[in-house]
C-alpha cells in the first residue's frame, strides 16, 4: 500500500480557486442527453414539415374562402331589390315612380337607383343574346336600395307598403336566400378545413409515437444509463420531450414558413396577372387572393400547434414505454 | 486497514447497505445464476467480490442496482426491501449507488465532462454549481485534458477512469465496481483502489467485482466467493 497515494482532498470536494487551469473554451457543458442529430431526427423534421406546410395550406385556403365570402356577404347584405311588373292595362314607369317614392320614404334607405328600361334589358343580354327587340316581352324594372349603416331600415314594413299600394306588381328581395347560400358553402369550406388541419396534426402525432418509439428503442442504452445513474421516468420523458420539441419546432417552423412564402408568393403573382380575364375571375373570386393578417396568424399556430403536439405526444408515449 | 470496516462491524441500528436473504436468480427457463445467497454490506464497509468468469458476479450486481428482480429470496437495498418498489423509490435508492461498468456504459454523444456530470445533472443541479467539482475529480483521474473528448475516441484507460468518476462523482452511499481496473495499468489501478479506499473513509460502502488477485491482495477486505452460483464469505 506504500506506493498507493491519497488525493490531496476528497474527490468531491470543491477545489481552491487558485492554480486552476481554465477550462478549454470550446468545452460543451450541457449537451441534449438523448442524440439529436442522426438520419431519423431529419427525416421527423422533414415529414412534421410537409404536414404543417398541407395544413397551413389548407388553413389559409379556407381562411381565404371565408374572408371572401364575408366581403360578398358584406356587399349582398347592403342593398335590397325592388322588383316591379308590367301588369295589364297598367303604366310601369308610374308603377316605378310610386315604388322609388315608396322606398325613398321608408327609413333606413339611403339610396335608390332606378333601372332604365334599356338597362333592365340589358341585363337579360348573357341569356337572350344582344341586338333583340325587347320591347314586346313584359321585363320587370328593378329599382336598387342602398341600405343606410348608421339606420337599421325595416324591411318587412317596407314590403308591406309596396305589396299594399301595388299589389301583384311589386316586391322586396332582401338577398335572404342568396345571403343563407353564401353563408352555407362558406362554413363548409371553413368546417371541411378545420376537419383536415385536425386530420392533419393527428398524423403529426402519429408519426411523433413512431418515431419516439423508434428513438427509444435507437436509445435504450441512454435510457437505462440515465436510470442507473439515478433519473426517474418523468426526466427521462422531459429529455425525449425536449429533443422532439426542438424537431417539431424546426419542422413546424419550416413547414409554416413554406406556407406564408406560398401565399406571399401567390398574392404577387395573382396581383401581376390581375389585367388579363383570368385575373378578374380570380379577383371577383377571391378579391386579392391575399390572407388577411388573421390568415397569417393561423398559419403561425398551426406551426406552434404542430411543435407543442410533438413535444406532447413523445412525452407520453415515452411515459408508457416506460411504465 | 485503517479506515475501512468490514460487514461484521455492522453498527447497531444502521440497517446495512445490501442485505440478501436465500436469493436465487435464474433467466428465464435456464439454470439458476445464484443459489441461495446470502450477505450482507454493511455501511462504510468495502469488499471484494470474486469468484471465475461466469460465476453471476455481474447478475449479483444488477440485483443489488435494481436492474433485475430476484427469482426468490428477498433483497433490500438501505433497509427497504425491493420487491414491489415504487418508481421514485427505486431512483432514490439509485441516487445513493454508485457504478462502474466492465464495459463502462458511457454516453457516446456526450463529452467526458458531460458523462461524469451526468448523475449531478438528473438531480436537477444547474452546470454552474457542480462545474467544480466535476473538473477537479476529472483532473484526479487525470483526464484533466481530455474532458472536451467524446467517448469513442478515449482509450479504454480513459473510458475506465471517466467511468469511474461517473460513479464517484454524487459521493454515494454505495459503489459498485465491475471490474473496475481491468484495462489500467497496475500503478493506476493501485491509485484507483486508493480512491476507492479515501471514498470508503468518507463514509461509502464499497463493492468491487473482480477477480484480480493482486488487486485484491492489495488490501485486507472482506472477500464475497461466488462459485456455481454460490456465495462464500472470506474475512
Amino acid at each position: 500500500m506504500a506506493e498507493t497515494r491519497a488525493p490531496s482532498r476528497p474527490a468531491a470536494a470543491p477545489p481552491p480557486e487558485a492554480a486552476e487551469p481554465p477550462l478549454p473554451p470550446t468545452l460543451r457543458r450541457n449537451a441534449p442527453l438523448v442524440p439529436t442529430d442522426s438520419a431519423a431526427s431529419r427525416a421527423l423534421a422533414a415529414v412534421i414539415a410537409i404536414l404543417t406546410f398541407l395544413a397551413a395550406l389548407c388553413a389559409g385556403a379556407a381562411e381565404i374562402v371565408a374572408s371572401s365570402a364575408g366581403q360578398w356577404q358584406g356587399a349582398v347584405a347592403q342593398e335590397v331589390t325592388v322588383q316591379v311588373r308590367p301588369g295589364p292595362g297598367r303604366n310601369i314607369d308610374a308603377d316605378v315612380s310610386r315604388a322609388e317614392g315608396i322606398a325613398k320614404a321608408a327609413p333606413g334607405i339611403a339610396e335608390a337607383r332606378v333601372f332604365t328600361k334599356a338597362e333592365s334589358e340589358r341585363l337579360l343580354e348573357p341569356w337572350l343574346g344582344s341586338g333583340l327587340d325587347l320591347s314586346d316581352l313584359p321585363v320587370p324594372r328593378l329599382i336598387t336600395l342602398k341600405l343606410a349603416s348608421d339606420k337599421a331600415p325595416d324591411l318587412k314594413a317596407l314590403r308591406t307598403s309596396l305589396t299594399e299600394a301595388l299589389p301583384g306588381v311589386a316586391s322586396l328581395d332582401d338577398h335572404a336566400l342568396w345571403l343563407q347560400r353564401l353563408s352555407t358553402m362558406a362554413n363548409t369550406f371553413v368546417g371541411i378545413g378545420i376537419g383536415i388541419v385536425a386530420l392533419v396534426l393527428a398524423a403529426t402525432g402519429l408519426a411523433v409515437i413512431f418515431a419516439t418509439r423508434g428513438a427509444m428503442a435507437g436509445n435504450k442504452e441512454v435510457v437505462e444509463v440515465l436510470h442507473f445513474v439515478g433519473a426517474n421516468d418523468d426526466y427521462i420523458a422531459r429529455a425525449f420531450q425536449s429533443r422532439f420539441f426542438r424537431l417539431g419546432l424546426r419542422g413546424g417552423a419550416i413547414g409554416a414558413g413554406a406556407a406564408l412564402l406560398a401565399f406571399a408568393l401567390a398574392g404577387v403573382l395573382a396581383r401581376i396577372s390581375r389585367s388579363g380575364p383570368a385575373g378578374d375571375e380570380i379577383e371577383a373570386l377571391f378579391g386579392t387572393f391575399q390572407i388577411s393578417w388573421r390568415g397569417y396568424a393561423i398559419i403561425v399556430l398551426i406551426g406552434v400547434i404542430a411543435s407543442v403536439v410533438t413535444g406532447v405526444v413523445s412525452r407520453i408515449t415515452v411515459r408508457r414505454f416506460l411504465d | 486497514m485503517a479506515g475501512t470496516k468490514t460487514g461484521s462491524l455492522l453498527s447497531g441500528a444502521e440497517a446495512p447497505a445490501v442485505r440478501f436473504e436465500s436469493v436465487g436468480m435464474r433467466y428465464g427457463l435456464g439454470p439458476e445464476v445464484l443459489s441461495d445467497v446470502s450477505f450482507e454490506i454493511a455501511p462504510r464497509s468495502f469488499q471484494f467480490l470474486t469468484g471465475p468468469s461466469g460465476a453471476g458476479k455481474t447478475t449479483l450486481l444488477r440485483l443489488i442496482l435494481l436492474s433485475v428482480r430476484p427469482t426468490r429470496g428477498l433483497v433490500s437495498v438501505f433497509g427497504e426491501e425491493v420487491s414491489g418498489i415504487s418508481s421514485d423509490a427505486l431512483t432514490g435508492l439509485r441516487r445513493r449507488m454508485g457504478v462502474v461498468f466492465q464495459d463502462f456504459r458511457l454516453l457516446d454523444h456526450l463529452t467526458t465532462y458531460e458523462n461524469v456530470a451526468l448523475p449531478l445533472r438528473v438531480q436537477g443541479r444547474s452546470e454552474t454549481n457542480y462545474r467544480a467539482e466535476v473538473v477537479e475529480l476529472l483532473r484526479w483521474v487525470g483526464l484533466g485534458e481530455r474532458m472536451h473528448v467524446l467517448p469513442p475516441l478515449l482509450s479504454g484507460g480513459e473510458k475506465q477512469r471517466a467511468a469511474i468518476a461517473r460513479a464517484l462523482i454524487a459521493r454515494p452511499d454505495l459503489l459498485l465496481a465491475d471490474e473496475p481496473t481491468g484495462n489500467v495499468d497496475p500503478t493506476l489501478a493501485r491509485r484507483l483502489l486508493r480512491l476507492f479506499m479515501e471514498l470508503n473513509k468518507l463514509g461509502t460502502s464499497v463493492l468491487i467485482a473482480t477477480h484480480d488477485f493482486g488487486l485484491m491482495d492489495l488490501i485486507d477486505a472482506r472477500r464475497l466467493v461466488l462459485g456455481d452460483g454460490r456465495l462464500r464469505i472470506e474475512t
